[in-house]
């Protein structure tokens, strides 16, 4: 067999070349802001990838859905018009009660809470790795997504648009480690802020102190101080509170609504014109 | 001089390697997936070390950044690391028995795992839970017939 690194650089020079190249990256991509940019070209390089990888699940959802029997599929129909039915009732009724309260917010001559405008979307990828939890979506700038749009589903409030490109974006869920949002305590109102933990099932209420009004099964909504995401969309439930008079703070952990580990479908939203301009500190 | 040949079939298997990496699949089942971009890239290094080697492990390393949304350049360098480790010692490696292969194998993924976890610790503060150390034993697991595979694929089209 012939001497083998005969030609180029020692083993030991290009380890070292890779590893100053790699800090380079990590530098760029963590500590300046061009990353998003470069981040969403890469994103759209790479997605032929992610097209072929989610192939064979598209084709056995098709497939399952084919042979589905005639008879399921009447049931389901049945039970689709119901829910309907049942939710267009409480819409009407929904739709006298916000013009009551516009009415009553002209009254007060506060502004009108406008209803924003919104997007179905289909998840193209989930990030697999536990230290990021991202997921890809099959909507870009040509349907208007921009960045920190808000995200949800039928349940609660998934994440927030971190990175568009063409045809594709990408999402931040809720419980990636770098991900903070704040919350109100909706039976006292108290705002408090809650950290993903890079967990699938659980966040993080940060900063509480001890004396605060906390139950366990308490529903946390959407503050709207943090200027993303629109106010009074449910997030998550606490969970669990432990009380340690050693700590600091209270440790409260809670479970968010959204079934963040099996997305299909997203609901993009777009907020009140005037949040947009104050948007981009992070 | 060497013939170069067959260098298609590295880049293909290492693509297809990508396309498993990030398949969808429900939480539970990706918990345990193997590392198949690093495995199949530990095998070229074993094989082939000319062919494919720390340059081949940084771009695999950098895509893998990319697909899996990871800080861009952590995937990278500890690819990089890993292939090191196997390209110095390439030829004690290739004369151990499957089994030796495989607990170094698993040895060399947990190393990649703690590198990755003290990276992502030190640049975006992620909390440490053991069962993001499911992959080690699965690779290790997946390694012989993985490598009884590749060489099976190396051999019929006589990649060199």
């Amino acid at each position: 067999m012939n001497p083998i690194f005969e030609r180029g650089p020692s083993l030991r020079l290009r380890l070292f070349i890779v590893t100053l190249l790699s800090l380079g990256l990590m530098v760029v991509d963590r500590y300046t802001d061009s990353s998003t940019q470069l981040r969403s070209y890469l994103t759209t390089a790479v997605s032929p990838l992610i097209y072929i990888a989610s192939l064979p699940q598209v084709v056995l959802t098709g497939a399952s859905e084919q042979f589905m029997s005639h008879q399921r599929l009447l049931a389901e129909n049945e039970q689709l018009r119901e829910r309907l039915l049942r939710q267009s009732g409480t819409l009407q009724r929904l739709e006298f009660l916000q013009q009551e309260n516009n009415k009553l917010r002209e009254l007060l001559g506060s502004a009108p809470v406008a209803e924003g405008q919104r997007l179905v979307a289909e998840v193209m990828a989930v990030y697999s790795h536990p230290f990021s939890h991202q997921i890809v979506l099959n909507r870009g700038s040509n349907d208007g997504v921009t960045e920190f749009q808000p995200l949800i589903d039928d349940l609660g409030v998934l994440g927030q648009v971190v990175s568009v490109g063409p045809t594709s974006s990408r999402a931040l869920l809720i419980t990636d480690t770098t991900h903070a949002m704040s919350l109100r305590i909706e039976r006292t109102g108290v705002s408090v802020i809650a950290e993903g933990l890079g967990q699938w099932d659980r966040i993080r209420l940060v900063h509480l102190p001890h004396s605060i009004d906390i139950q366990q099964g308490d529903r946390l909504v959407t503050s709207g101080l943090d200027g993303r995401f629109p106010e009074g969309y449910p997030v998550a439930r606490v969970s669990r509170i432990q009380r340690d008079l050693s700590q600091p703070f209270l440790q409260v952990q809670a479970e968010p609504f959204a079934q963040l580990d099996r997305i299909r479908y997203v609901l993009l939203l777009w907020p009140q014109q005037d949040a947009s301009n104050e948007g981009g500190s992070d | 001089m060497q013939q170069t040949k067959g260098i298609g079939v590295i880049y293909l298997s290492l693509v297809l390697a990508l396309v498993l990496m990030v398949m969808p699949m429900p939480a539970m089942v990706k918990l345990f997936r193997p590392d198949w971009a690093l495995l199949v890239l530990l095998y070229w290094v074993l094989a082939l070390p000319f062919r494919a080697n720390i340059g081949t492990a940084f771009v695999i390393g950098f895509l893998v950044d990319v697909l899996v949304g990871t800080v861009l350049g952590v995937n990278a360098l500890a690819y990089s690391v890993v292939a090191f480790v196997m390209a110095a010692n390439h030829q004690k490696i290739r004369n151990f028995s499957v089994l030796q292969q495989s607990l170094l194998i698993g040895l060399l993924l947990a190393f990649y795992h703690l590198m990755i976890f003290w990276l992502s610790h030190f640049l975006t503060g992620v909390y440490f839970l053991p069962d993001y150390l499911w992959p080690v034993l699965t690779g290790t697991l997946v390694w012989p017939w993985l490598f009884w595979l590749l060489r099976r694929v190396r051999r019929q089209f006589k990649v060199r």
